[in-house]
């Protein structure tokens, strides 16, 4: 039986293998060549350079302060984004009132709350950009005209205008668009924990704090982590690029407040014409992010449970 | 027996399958690196076509025959005056074939071309997605335009085309030394931009010097209007008013130092006293709130709506703000208004410079096409035309004889009139744009302008900014000859 077997699978794996190695792993190849290079972007022409570029890299004020603001962005949204959807999610779907009938059940009006929740996760993030630049106008956005139709007229704050401000104003908006998948992921997940887990609980006399951290987040670790890792690699690459270039000023500030790399490797070899020293930058992303998945998922190791 | 699980060592395993062609992929990616090298160096067409015979009526040689390719920036400008343009070119060579495109992602579109030495054969490169013009020119991607400049113009073939532009165009499009590669088709007045009925009603006239603006700025502020605003997303606007006003103070070399990028030019006296003086306009309160996190829109609505009195800008705010602006608003262009009576420049001194740069690349099929294209938009109705359609000066100098000018050309012209030989032209903005617009801009003046900054906080950190565009090898330098 084993006779051709080898023929058998290197006919299987091969195409895809093919499509793989030119379509994921030639461009990062190409990069990883490219930031040796001066190339510009602008003309074929280019030169070996050696490690300029990565001596260059390390002096580099701008990329210092827009990797500190791309590794602030991985490990605070996941934490926030998670630990709210977590927190929605539970109160969907098991944190209501007692009724008669269903042990468990979800808190008045859950079925709409998902929905609502869900809402922002059909608008792309460009538009969600573009939405709450408009609302953080200081003189005719919604929420300065919120705080005064509510008696805060001192308060009115530059939101984006302000170096202190801009980038927890950014982050709010990545909160508030993504919060709202993981919620219905991790609903999902709350769903096929059996019932009588919680019933025993219960039975038993657990508070709905106790069988959150005791019952649900161990169930859901796996999902959890998936999320984490997930989420930080959005927080890396395309949704902190897509919100920090439409709505702060600059943009990536004021004064460089909310750079992020993904920005810095755009400005640099589109605007700058540097495209060579941009894939160096680049290429620094790639370590950081994979670096950051390695670390997620060793640190997130625990024992799995099966239900 | 399956082959999808391991079986006491015969046969391969579904782990070892996925280890063995871990391991293959690996030896396979060394191997491709050396491909790659070859992957943009493919510059696939450097065959031009032939040239046509030169004539009276056709100075460049064009090859009639010879098909055209061209691509517009659609902005603020709109791509109608160049396809009146084309249509001249088509009625003076028929059997030419031309290919028109418009675009308002320049860079996305052609960057890849240029790589593959494709390019188009005219290119206005302009708009948010520019491509850098010193990164062109510094890699040898342009066709110089010295034949057009020195072709009998349409008009008048007795004139060469160089003669009949406004001054500083041609200088404009060089970099270092002889050779042109720019041709700028529009000409832009930068200034203080405001309404003459919001200044009537306050029964004030445009302050010639800075403690009149400070007065009419009170004045104003006691009506609930602030002095200024300004693009606070972009505060690469609050220059155009600004670098003529340091001129004024000290003479244009003060800019000229600070294009060049010499050690402590930006230490200048001018330079401290013009911030000083802009910063005061932050500490009594006279500009308009909220101003720094506005863009350019915002605070341009803001304006017209009458919130503030003035805003640093440049002459396609008449189309740009068309929309918002009320029919009775006069708009008006205003040179800076000076110090004091030590100015080194009288009243009058502004900025104005070529826009809308045209381009024709280097690896360009038909480089006379291009060139041609560019001859019938310099002649004196392709000019008006543009004047009339899009409300703003071309590199033409006059050409607006007979049409009727709306208010902010004839104030444009009436400014730049008044300016005479006292027009500057920084060159920071073409030069070097990361350092004008996001180091000089955004956090310069930017944070100075909103007031966490001071004046001599601002200068040390532009100064040093300055120094390091200086000494980074990674970008071209220019120098004013």
């Amino acid at each position: 039986m084993q006779h051709g077997k080898y023929r058998f699978i290197a006919g299987f794996l091969g195409a895809p293998l093919a499509l793989y190695v030119i379509f994921v792993i030639w461009p990062f190849i190409q990069s990883i060549y490219y930031s040796f290079t001066d190339w510009t972007g602008l003309s074929p022409d280019f030169e070996m350079v050696g490690f300029d570029n990565y001596s260059r890299m390390l002096e580099d004020q701008i990329f210092w302060d827009s990797l500190g603001h791309s590794l602030l962005f991985a490990l605070l949204l996941p934490l926030v984004t998670l630990g709210l959807a977590l927190f929605f999610a539970f109160m969907i779907n098991v944190g209501g009132r007692r009724r008669k009938g269903a042990a468990i059940a979800g808190v008045r009006g859950s079925s709409f709350y998902k929905v609502a929740y869900f809402f922002p996760q059909v608008l792309s993030i460009a538009i969600v950009a573009v939405l709450f630049a408009f609302a953080y106008n200081p003189n005719e956005g919604a929420i300065n005209g919120l705080l005064r139709a509510i008696g805060l007229d001192s308060i009115q704050p530059q939101w984006l205008g302000d170096p202190d401000i801009a980038i927890w104003a950014v982050m709010a908006v990545m909160v508030w668009a993504t919060v709202g998948f993981f919620v219905v992921l991790f609903s999902a997940g709350m769903a096929s924990i059996p019932r009588d887990f919680y019933e025993a609980a219960l039975l038993d006399g657990a508070s709905r704090v106790t069988t959150f951290f005791r019952i649900t987040i161990p169930l859901l670790w796996d999902t959890v982590q998936s999320g984490w890792v997930y989420l930080g690699i959005l927080a890396l690459g395309a949704e902190s690029f897509a919100v920090v270039q439409i709505m702060t000023v600059g943009p990536g500030g004021p004064d460089y407040s909310t750079t992020v790399l993904v920005l810095y490797v755009y400005q640099t070899a589109f605007r700058d014409g540097q495209a060579g020293y941009a894939t160096t930058i680049g290429v620094a992303l790639l370590v950081i992010t994979l670096a950051f998945a390695a670390l997620v998922m060793r640190l997130g190791r625990r024992e799995r449970l099966e239900f | 027996m399956g082959s999808t699980s391991a079986h006491n060592n015969e046969g391969l395993g579904r782990r070892n399958l996925i280890k063995r062609s871990a391991a293959l992929g690996l030896i396979a990616v060394p191997t491709m690196s050396f491909l790659s090298a070859c992957a943009s160096s493919d510059s696939g067409g450097d065959e031009k076509v032939d040239k046509g015979k030169k004539t009276d009526k056709n100075p460049l040689g064009v090859n009639d025959s010879a098909p055209l390719e061209i691509v517009i920036f659609d902005g603020g400008f709109g791509t109608k005056y160049a396809q009146d343009a084309k249509a001249v070119y088509e009625k003076t060579y028929p059997k030419a074939q031309i290919k028109f495109s418009s675009t308002q992602k320049i860079r996305s579109q052609l960057q890849p071309r240029f790589n593959g030495g494709t390019p188009p054969d005219l290119i206005d490169n302009s708009g948010a997605e520019q491509m850098d013009m010193g990164v062109l020119v510094g890699k040898k991607q342009l066709t110089d335009l010295t034949p057009l400049l020195d072709a009998a113009s349409i008009d008048d073939p007795s004139k060469k085309v160089r003669d009949t532009l406004r001054p500083g165009i041609v200088e404009m499009g060089q970099f270092d030394g002889d050779p042109v590669w720019i041709m700028y088709y529009a000409y832009t007045v930068y200034g203080v931009w405001y309404s003459q009925t919001a200044l009537e009603k306050l029964d004030a006239t445009y302050p010639e010097n800075w403690d009149d603006m400070l007065a009419l700025c009170a004045k104003a502020k006691k009506k609930g209007i602030a002095g200024w605003t300004y693009a606070g997303k972009h505060p690469y606007y609050i220059p155009f008013s600004l670098y003529p006003f340091i001129a004024k103070i000290g003479g244009r070399e003060v800019l000229d130092a600070i294009d060049n990028l010499e050690p402590n030019a930006w230490k200048h006296p001018a330079v401290k006293a013009a911030f000083e003086a802009y910063y005061e306009l932050f500490k009594k309160g006279y500009i308009l709130k909220g101003t720094p996190s506005i863009d350019h829109i915002q605070s341009q609505t803001a304006w017209t709506k009458g919130k503030a009195l003035f805003i640093p800008n440049g002459s396609w705010v008449e189309n740009e703000a068309s929309k918002t602006m009320p029919a009775d608003f006069k708009l008006s262009v205003g040179a800076p208004s000076g110090l004091d009576g030590s100015d080194k420049l009288p009243f009058g001194t502004i900025w104005a410079s070529g826009g809308e740069p045209f381009i024709v690349p280097k690896s360009a099929k038909n480089p006379d096409g291009g060139m041609e294209q560019l001859r019938i938009m310099l002649s004196e109705a392709s000019s008006k035309n543009f004047t009339q359609s899009v409300k703003s000066l071309t590199a033409l100098n006059g050409g607006t004889d007979g049409i009727e000018l709306t208010p902010g050309l004839t104030s444009a012209s009436a400014a730049l009139e008044k300016a005479g030989a006292n027009v500057v032209n920084p060159r920071l903005q073409d030069w070097y744009v990361k350092l004008q617009k996001e180091q000089i801009g955004v956090a310069g003046l930017g944070e100075m302008m909103a007031g966490r900054a001071t004046p001599a906080e601002t200068i040390k950190k532009i100064q040093g900014f300055a120094d390091a565009a200086a000494k980074d090898q990674s970008i071209k330098h220019y120098k004013h000859q």
